[in-house]
């Protein structure tokens, strides 16, 4: 096996068009233990990080620019990322040890394309687009296309992501990502749930976003939970009505981590939980400014 | 197999040394350099055995492929003491009682050692969360937490 390390992303995608067992890695925390499990190995390995667009997190006018790359340590020490992303923040911040988290990216845990991936609900609710490089230039695609089924994706052999662009939230909007582990840390999610919430001046829900994770083959955007959210004051009857169209919307399997039924239910009871987390930081964070 | 020649830094020396590609620098620390602090428990960043410190992250080195680490700076646990002296983690970890085999406790030093870097008056439950990344069969971890909070009051109120 050969390591290649370029500095340049045409630098990269040749290699990748090189070879076609020719694989890309940022932190390596899902390559490497699936190698140990058995996976064969590449002819080659292409480390991203030497990269400087795929390792950045800036913020660019209103639209963040988030490095697929970049550790997930840079996004939960990063205080202005945290303050417009807090769900998505959180998701990133509970994905492994603080070990995992210097070497975990966002790209890495979009393009593993595990059902249970943390991070992607967390983007998809906050309409996160991905930049991905191939022969002809620069693509964007909501990340919700991205993930085709557990293990697959839609990029070509040779195409690679490069970052996530997030337009910053308006006023009156916040983010939240729960998910369910039997433990406190170190554990793959049984149920994830992003909520996004936009509040207006009453306090009415203007907008709406939903998203589950490990419930079925990919991520699983729940346009009913949105609809009865959105009108609501999150009164429980509409927090209620959400969460039954969260439960409805599984496809969950049957295994060592959760039963079907047990899925579905901690579905509603996640979606619930993390609307009211979400609005819950829109209001505090009015109450600061109305405060200053 | 390609081989690659890394130029690097452990433990504040200039080293270099040649590695197969697809060899982990774990491996490259203990067999091409025979820094044998670091182990190897789980193999797959599960254990935190391996850990060691890079350009100042915490990070497992079973999950770094060695030629990464060309230019990089790196702390193991034996770049811990200084020549006649313990630091104060490995001191408060004696005294503590907070190892028993001993396989995990150069992940839990460099650990440890990350966190204090950062935070240099942790809670109890930060030193919890901070280490929930290296796990001990023996210990429990109360004493291994004990020691790491007793060794953050070493380090800021000096004898």
């Amino acid at each position: 096996m050969r390591y290649a390390a370029p500095t340049t992303i045409d630098e990269a995608r040749a290699l990748l068009a090189s070879d076609a067992d020719a694989i890309v890695f940022a932190g390596a925390t899902d390559v490497v233990p699936q190698m140990r499990a058995g996976r064969p190995e590449p002819s080659m390995v292409i480390d991203l990080k030497k990269i400087d667009r795929l390792m950045s997190v800036s913020l660019d006018g209103d639209t963040w620019q988030v490095g697929a790359a970049a550790p997930s340590s840079a996004l939960t020490s990063n205080a202005a990322f945290a303050a417009d992303f807090p769900g998505l923040t959180e998701a990133a911040g509970l994905i492994g040890s603080d070990q995992i988290q210097n070497r975990s990216s966002l790209g890495g845990n979009l393009c593993n394309a595990s059902p249970a991936a943390d991070s992607v609900p967390a983007l998809v609710v906050n309409d996160a687009v991905a930049v991905i490089a191939g022969a002809d230039g620069e693509r964007r695609v909501p990340v919700a296309d991205v993930v085709t089924g557990p293990g697959q994706t839609s990029l070509a052999h040779d195409e690679i992501v490069v970052c996530f662009e997030l337009a910053r939230p308006a006023g009156g909007t916040s983010d939240a990502y729960l998910r369910l582990i039997p433990r406190t840390e170190m554990d793959i999610a049984v149920v994830g749930a992003g909520v996004r919430i936009s509040l207006d001046g009453d306090g009415v829900v203007s907008a709406a976003s939903v998203a589950l994770g490990a419930v079925a083959p990919t991520v699983v955007r729940v346009p009913a939970a949105e609809a009865a959210l959105v009108g609501s004051s999150l009164d429980d009857a509409a927090l209620a009505a959400a969460a039954a169209a969260a439960s409805d919307a599984c496809n969950p399997i049957d295994d060592k981590r959760g039963t079907i039924n047990y899925r579905r239910q901690v579905a509603g009871v996640l979606t619930r939980r993390a609307a009211g987390i979400a609005a819950d930081r829109i209001r505090t964070r009015n109450g600061q400014n109305g405060a200053s | 197999m390609s081989r690659t020649h890394v130029n690097c830094e452990v433990n504040g020396d200039a080293v270099d040394f040649l590695t197969e590609d697809g060899e982990s620098l774990l491996n490259a620390l203990r067999d091409e350099l025979g820094l044998i602090g670091a182990k190897e428990g789980c193999g797959t960043g599960d254990c935190g055995a391996c850990s060691v410190i890079m350009d100042g992250r915490l990070q497992c080195a079973c999950l770094i492929f060695a030629p990464e680490a060309d230019g990089a700076a790196i702390t193991t646990c034996e770049g811990l003491a200084s020549a006649d002296e313990l630091h104060p983690l490995q001191q408060c970890f004696l005294e503590g009682a907070a190892l028993q085999c001993g396989i995990c406790t150069p992940g839990f030093l460099i650990a440890a050692k990350a966190l204090l870097d950062e935070n240099p008056d942790p809670t109890e439950t930060e030193v919890r969360y901070a280490l929930a990344g290296n796990l001990c069969r023996c210990t429990g971890y109360d004493k291994i937490v004990r020691s790491v909070l007793e060794a953050a009051v070493q380090i800021r109120t000096p004898a």
